[in-house]
């Protein structure tokens, strides 16, 4: 039954129904093509017939509590209403990189989790071969049995024993149904915990309880990275419900433990309060000369010099010096915060060595590993339960909350739930970073784009550049215009920075997708035709950039927003942006009102994307585009302004979030692909903020090359 | 000692007056589906019913609400209006992360409670103090339409 490289998983146990629950397994860690996948960890089937499905990865929102099951279940030919889903452990040995990032769930599983369902399929009819002495031809599935061409068939729950004592299938040797076939992928279905949610039912990570549990705020410094000089405690020990307080000494890791003071309390409440009482003092030196108005000045030295080179085709100076007519413009960005609306929170229990941590987090292996580090731990002593999380928006990459968690609770001597503060996930967020362009291009006689230069100045942390702050092409301007080129200046920042959905895409987007309106309309072209044309320009390979997939969603936009005829009352005007990101081509169109005191909102906006030849499950996927959609407006009234080191703004009254009354109609369109189906998290919003820009360039004049983007900077530039 | 009425239960709560009402709900009661988003009344995650009323309960002191009745997320269902929300927002798939959707749901039921049949600038207006970071607002909108029997369609931009 075993060999060396494969092993069995028979897993027996007690299911929720009280029946006998048997799980399928193998483990082949000699194929090269696949990770380990261990279907007894995620596939249990009761005799009475129960199909439970683990999802392996973390719930942010983002559906894939219900996405990736889908596609097990799918291969499985079990009814989805007949399914189960339970959160997988953490345990990537057995389960695979189990993280919540880059719109990469669905692009790394796609084929994976298929592989999953049709092995314990193929062990089912294995069994039921068996039984009746015939071959796997003889049989087929549905709904949750088997069935042999006699007539005679086997619900999977009678089958379930025999088959998990069965050798597993060679990965390779399985034939995945044909899309044509699917009855689950592809098909609309609500989220897994929706009904739960909207009981008020516990079971996001700041829900958590456990046996004696104590609630923690954890207070850090104002100003990034300044240390604890000293703090008086007497006053705040005295403050009612305080059951302790202490100061930890961090360990000079941003993503983790920080100088601080927890104050431990019988409820959040009554910790929260006591932090009026405590009087730190704070070596607040680092932050002196760290500003944002210091930073603008400084890019804008850096501008006009070279900077680095990134990329670099053709001579993009001889090409400039040709063209019929040349322009440049200046963009910039601001640095942002993620705001998820369930702040930053860890429950933690620390016994000896043995640690239990509970929190919601977009990498849980990470905050285990962290948790070990920082505790001088094994890491197999560290546990990391992945509670479903009030969004993540990348804030929960990071793990810093795990580590604060695990050395309060341990020295504190109680488990204990650490909740931050909003103003507390305001003043330590890892920001999108902010940055600042130069952009220059030529246009031939025929108003053909035949020049292009971007110059982006960003932050470095020492000689790196700092996390996310990168400037990247993503494979257009490099495609499609003759010659170009992308430099990089970096400025030393202490601002701590970090992935914002949609990284690096979320800024870059806005900076060029204005430009190429400011091209368009220089050349005299309409902004839809005029990347078309750019875009069929397109010989030879554009790395992984095809124009081809960007010129069907453009076209496809183009018509549902009726582009060519639009409807547009006094104040209104629509503009157009495309972008390519995270593997998805998407291209919208907005339509927005400016009002005379230069108040803009967004009426419409029409969305085409393309992820490829599959969407797992539409009614999620459109509203991960609706969603990206007015995140990206949203984000064009925020930002975060550092001032000596610190984040001035603390709370939502002061970085504004998109509510009701501003959010737009927004109307989404898949364009299928022959491609392999990729994530849908991201790729979406990108291209908003400068659909947005460009629309209320087309309604009133203002070209505002700044975010955020506020009445008063379109006033100004209406004034010209 | 506070005395507070809580989904139709007398409970009795050793804390001062100042107190507020969500840390009463979450740490002392037990009650997790009011939730924490902001703390100043500006994002709408804590809102429950005082009488009938949407109150944000991070600014609510446990002694202003005494003898008042409170409902919260978990028991919206006792109402035919609860129920009829609930199912709303299933149907249409309205949740992401979900984590202010206990929220939206209490806003949206005071303000049938008062008005059945919103229109669209009625729900802007009684849902302005929500915010979903999700921006789940385009199926919140259509869920308070289907909720009261109405057609779906935002008609505010037509
Ligand atoms: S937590 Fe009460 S309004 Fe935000
Ligand atoms: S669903 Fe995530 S905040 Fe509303």
């Amino acid at each position: 039954m075993t060999t060396v490289s494969r092993r069995l998983f028979l897993q027996i146990g007690a299911g929720a129904t009280g029946a006998l629950v048997v799980g399928f397994g193998w483990s082949d860690t000699a194929a090269a093509d696949a990770r380990p996948m261990l279907l007894g960890n995620y596939v249990s089937i009761g005799i009475d017939g129960t199909v439970t499905v683990r999802a392996p990865n973390p719930e942010i929102g983002q559906g894939v509590k219900t996405s990736l099951p889908m596609l097990i279940a799918e291969e499985l030919d079990v009814d989805w209403d007949r399914v189960r889903v339970e959160m997988a452990p953490n345990d990537p040995q057995r389960f695979g990189q189990q993280d919540a990032g880059g719109s990469m769930s669905i692009h790394r599983n796609y084929t994976a989790l298929r592989r999953v369902g049709a092995a314990a399929r193929w062990m089912l009819v294995d069994a039921a071969a068996r039984q009746l002495n015939a071959s796997h031809g003889e049989f087929s599935t549905a709904h949750g049995r088997v069935h042999h061409s006699s007539g005679r068939s086997f619900d999977y729950g009678e089958l379930a024993v025999a088959a998990s004592l069965l050798r597993p299938p060679d990965p390779k040797s399985l034939v995945l149904k044909d899309p044509a076939k699917f009855s689950i992928i592809g098909t609309s279905r609500r989220g897994v915990d929706s009904a739960r949610i909207v009981r008020g039912e516990p079971l996001f990570g700041i829900d958590m309880t456990i046996p004696d549990m104590a609630y923690a705020v954890y207070v850090k410094a104002p100003v990034f990275g300044a240390r604890l000089l000293r703090c008086e405690l007497a006053a705040a020990r005295a403050e009612r419900g305080i059951i302790d307080v202490f100061t930890l000494k961090g360990q000079g890791d941003r993503h983790g433990l920080q100088d601080g003071i927890a104050i431990i309390a019988s409820s959040w409440w009554y910790a929260q309060a006591a932090r009026a009482k405590l009087e730190p003092l704070w070596d607040t030196a680092i932050g002196v000369g760290h500003d944002s108005t210091r930073y603008r000045d400084k890019a804008h030295s850096l501008l006009a010099k070279p900077g680095t080179m990134l990329e670099e085709k053709g001579d993009v100076e001889a090409a400039l010096a040709q063209a019929a007519q040349r322009l440049t413009a200046d963009y910039e960005v601001p640095f942002l915060a993620h705001a998820p609306l369930e702040p930053q929170n860890c429950t933690a229990r620390v016994k000896g060595d043995s640690v239990e941590i509970w929190a919601p987090t977009q990498t849980p292996e990470e905050g285990r590993q962290l948790v070990a580090r920082t505790l001088g731990v094994a890491p197999d002593s560290v546990v990391v339960h992945m509670r479903r999380a009030g969004g993540g928006f990348g804030r929960r990459l990071e793990n810093d909350y795990m580590a604060e968690a695990a050395s309060i609770a341990r020295h504190a001597g109680v488990p204990i739930k650490l909740v931050w503060s909003r103003e507390d996930d305001f003043a330590h967020d890892f920001y999108r970073t902010a940055s600042y362009h130069r952009l220059r291009a030529g246009l031939d006689k025929r108003g053909r784009i035949s020049a292009f230069a971007a110059h982006g100045v960003t932050f470095a942390h020492g000689s790196e550049v700092a996390q996310a702050a990168g400037i990247e092409g993503n494979g257009f301007e490099s495609s499609v215009v003759p010659a170009s080129r992308l430099e990089q200046s970096l400025i030393p920042t202490i601002v701590p920075t970090g992935y914002l959905r949609a990284p690096v895409s979320n800024g870059l987007a806005f900076v060029r997708e204005c430009f190429w309106d400011e091209l368009a309309l220089a050349a005299n072209m309409d902004p839809v035709a005029f990347r078309l044309a750019a875009l069929s320009n397109v010989g030879g390979s554009g790395g992984s950039f095809d124009a081809a997939r960007m010129r069907a969603v453009l076209e496809a936009v183009a018509l549902r927003s009726n582009w060519a005829r639009p409807r547009l009352a006094k104040g209104q005007g629509m503009g157009v942006a495309c972008y390519f990101s995270h593997s998805g081509y998407f291209a919208e169109v907005a339509r927005v009102r400016v009002d005379a005191d230069g108040h803009w909102q967004v009426l419409n906006v029409w969305v085409a994307g393309d992820i490829g030849s599959q969407i797992v499950n539409p009614l999620a996927a459109r509203a991960q585009v609706e969603g990206a959609v007015m995140d990206g407006i949203g984000s064009m009234h925020a930002e975060i302004t550092v001032v000596n080191g610190a984040a001035i703004q603390t709370n939502f009254d002061a970085f504004p979030l998109l509510r009701m009354p501003e959010a737009p109609v927004v109307d989404v369109e898949f364009v299928m692909s022959a491609a392999a189906p990729t994530g849908l998290g991201e790729p979406a919003l990108p291209p908003v903020l400068p659909a947005v820009a460009n629309a209320i360039h087309a309604a009133c004049g203002a070209r505002v090359r700044q975010l955020p983007l506020t009445a008063a900077r379109i006033q100004a530039a209406r004034r010209g | 000692m506070i005395s507070l009425v809580i989904n139709g239960a007398r409970r009795s709560l050793d804390l001062p007056e100042d107190f507020p009402l969500l840390w009463a709900l979450r740490d002392i009661l037990g009650l997790m589906g009011t939730k924490f988003g902001c703390g100043i009344a500006q994002c709408g995650a804590c809102t429950v019913h005082v009488d009938g009323v949407a109150v944000r309960a991070c600014i609510t002191e446990v002694g202003s609400v005494a003898g008042s009745r409170i409902t919260t997320i978990e028991a919206i269902a006792d109402t035919p209006i609860g129920t009829a929300l609930q199912s709303a927002w299933l149907e249409l798939d309205v949740v992401q992360c979900g984590y202010c959707q206990a929220g939206q749901i209490m806003s949206a039921g005071a303000l049938l409670a008062e008005n059945p049949a919103p229109d669209d600038a009625s729900i802007d207006a009684a849902m302005a103090g929500n915010i979903c970071r999700c921006a789940t607002y385009q199926r919140i909108r259509a869920a308070i339409k289907l909720a009261s029997r109405q057609p779906q369609a935002d008609r505010r931009h037509q």
